[in-house]
């Protein structure tokens, strides 16, 4: 079980990378969803593991999927939005909010 | 267990050739059909009555130059073909052929592997089919093949959903995921899912269609407008792979229309060992349906096609999912 | 449920290094539209960890969902927003240097943590053997009030999506 927690570690990390340094909004986006993975990753093995005869573990998974795909599609929508005002997706421009 | 690996390489093997066979022939089977009901002759110079056409054919993709235009991009350019190639022929993993029989004393299943979530997995996987074609419609650098690209990924997801829906009414009534024991359950022909289903099976015939970009919703490919849609730039046997790609998944959905709305296998008078005969005349007829829709109707234009998805298909299959539930519940 | 095969481990290997290897093309490769497309190898080598781990049904709906849908959604969104010539824009803010910093203090911290405290169990337990059946059961029993909040949560986020993607009304 130990291997599984740690490539869910890795992959988290890597997400988390991918997250801080994408100019890309899509990029970033893209990490999130690694992030998503790990988290789903982790909780399937636990279930696995530390369950019993539960499947509480997989249920979570199954709903992390889903909130996953809701935020990807609002997300995108953003994304869409975004590249049409700025003619361009890059995350770091979009600071007209910023004091 | 190596017995099991041997058995399942074997049946591996089978399934491959009778596919690949079967995607051969439908193409001779298409030109044939379509001559008839135009009144033409169709292929005839290879062999008594064009039957060595295929043949032929595949011996010309094979030897042909292998063109690969300037602005490719290399890797996904070549990884295309093989991405919408691999998905079709996986589909037939799980699909059910024939009945259990014995053959020289030993029990032999009529299916590959008989996941208990059959279903979704062909969904699964018939969802991967798309990249195959955005990946080609992105990477060749043409502007047609890019629009076929784009029109197809969303033509299949707008249908992905109402094929996947129209499927669910079968679920729910057989309280089942894995397809051998759906056919179990369509014992006679009364008890085809047809009968209980048949709104589910006009909303799976027709999103299938779409899904496998047939026409009349052949859009991605639209001769007249796209010049050959997202594989434009592909030649020799990188084309062939999408070819023989389309032709697999038009057998792939006949075969999950067959087991899931006409008893697969099922049928009389043929011994069990001898059932997967049932099986081939049924998704024949399928595919004859099929090349006589093409001959038939015109090509939707592309928001009518949109248009038709989302508001005739979608709603009709959700009130069917829901008729059905309020049904079963009962 | 089976005795653990004996090939368990190396197939792990094998998934783990490509979901390992794709998710650092996704963070790293230049061209977006190839991130997306490691992307997907990786979620589809998640789905394989998944049937590993004997939930099979979360695997299939990883592919359907992930694979089929949401990775679809980021190409189709890659292909609108990014135009053909802008393959050799960089990519990466000016954050890189910190961020792997933080990254890797994260996941090594990660690690030491797991391997510190072994206190994980080696084998599994033994799960129903009908997962479809049973994760339905519990969705519609147990947990319905979630099922229900990320329907609602589901329609929301599909009005929103419209109402933003539709723009200016001419």
């Amino acid at each position: 079980m130990v291997y599984y927690l740690a490539l869910a570690a890795l992959l988290f990390a890597i997400g988390l990378f991918g997250v801080m340094t994408r100019r890309n909004a899509i990029g970033i986006l893209m990490s999130l969803e690694l992030m998503f993975n790990a988290a789903n990753i982790n909780f399937v093995a636990f279930n696995q593991y530390l369950g019993g005869n539960g499947m509480a573990g997989q249920l979570f998974a199954l709903f992390v999927v889903v909130v996953a795909a809701a935020e990807a599609t609002v997300g995108l929508a953003i994304v869409l939005l975004i590249y049409r005002n700025w003619r361009g997706v890059d995350a770091d421009n979009v600071s007209i909010m910023k004091w | 267990m190596l017995e099991m690996i041997v058995a399942s390489s074997i049946k591996v093997i089978i399934v491959m050739l009778a596919v690949l066979t079967g995607c051969a022939y439908a193409t001779y089977m298409e030109r044939k059909v379509v001559a008839f009901m135009q009144h033409r002759i169709g292929p005839s110079y290879a062999g008594p009555y064009g039957l060595l056409q295929p043949i032929a054919d595949a011996i010309k993709m094979a030897f042909k130059e292998d063109v690969v235009p300037d602005k490719v991009e290399r890797i996904t350019y070549a990884l295309a073909p093989i991405a919408s190639f691999v998905p079709s022929l996986l589909v037939f993993a799980v699909v059910p052929f024939s009945a259990d029989f014995t053959l020289v004393g030993r029990q032999v299943t009529g299916v590959i592997s008989d996941l208990n979530i059959g279903i979704l997995f062909v969904f699964a996987i018939t969802s991967l089919g798309v990249y195959g074609i955005v990946l080609a419609g992105w990477s060749s650098g043409s502007k047609y093949s890019l629009m076929g690209g784009i029109r197809s990924s969303a033509q299949m997801i707008s249908y992905e959903i109402s094929y996947g829906l129209s499927i669910v009414g079968v679920i729910l009534i057989a309280n089942t995921l894995s397809l051998r024991q759906l056919v179990e359950q369509q014992d006679t022909i009364l008890h085809w899912y047809i009968w209980k289903q048949p709104l589910g099976f006009l909303l799976y015939l027709t999103c299938a269609i779409a899904e496998t970009n047939r026409l009349p919703f052949d859009l991605p490919e639209a001769e007249s407008e796209l010049v050959g849609g997202y594989h434009t730039e592909y030649s020799s046997f990188r084309f062939a792979m999408f070819f023989i790609g389309e032709y697999a998944n038009m057998i792939a959905v006949s075969c999950v229309g067959t087991t899931l709305f006409f008893g697969g296998w099922q049928g009389p008078f043929l011994p069990a060992g001898l059932s997967v005969i049932w099986f081939v005349i049924k998704v024949f007829c399928f595919m004859f349906f099929y090349i006589w829709l093409r001959a038939t109707f015109p090509r939707f234009r592309y928001d009518q096609l949109m248009n038709f998805g989302w508001k005739v298909l979608f709603p009709l299959a959700v009130v069917n999912l829901l008729v059905t539930g309020l049904i079963v519940l009962w | 449920m089976e005795a653990v095969q004996p090939n368990v481990g190396f197939v792990f290997g094998l998934f783990a290094a490509i979901i390992i290897t794709s998710a650092l093309l996704v963070v790293t490769l230049k061209n977006i539209f190839h991130c997306a497309l490691a992307l997907i190898v990786c979620l589809t080598g998640v789905a394989g960890i998944f049937v590993l781990l004997h939930a099979e049904f979360l695997a299939a709906v990883q592919v359907l969902i992930y694979v089929g849908a949401v990775s679809v959604l980021i190409i189709f969104s890659v292909m609108l927003t990014s135009n053909l010539a802008s393959r050799r824009i960089v990519q990466t803010n000016q954050n890189a240097l910190v961020a792997g910093f933080a990254a890797l203090i994260f996941g090594a911290g990660a690690l030491l943590l797991l391997k510190l405290h072994d206190i994980w169990p080696k084998a599994g337990s033994a799960l129903p053997d009908d997962n479809v059946m049973t994760i339905g059961k519990l969705l519609m029993t147990d947990y319905m009030l979630p099922f229900e909040v990320v329907s609602v949560l589901m329609l929301a986020a599909m009005i929103g999506a419209i109402v933003l993607a539709r723009g200016e009304r001419s």
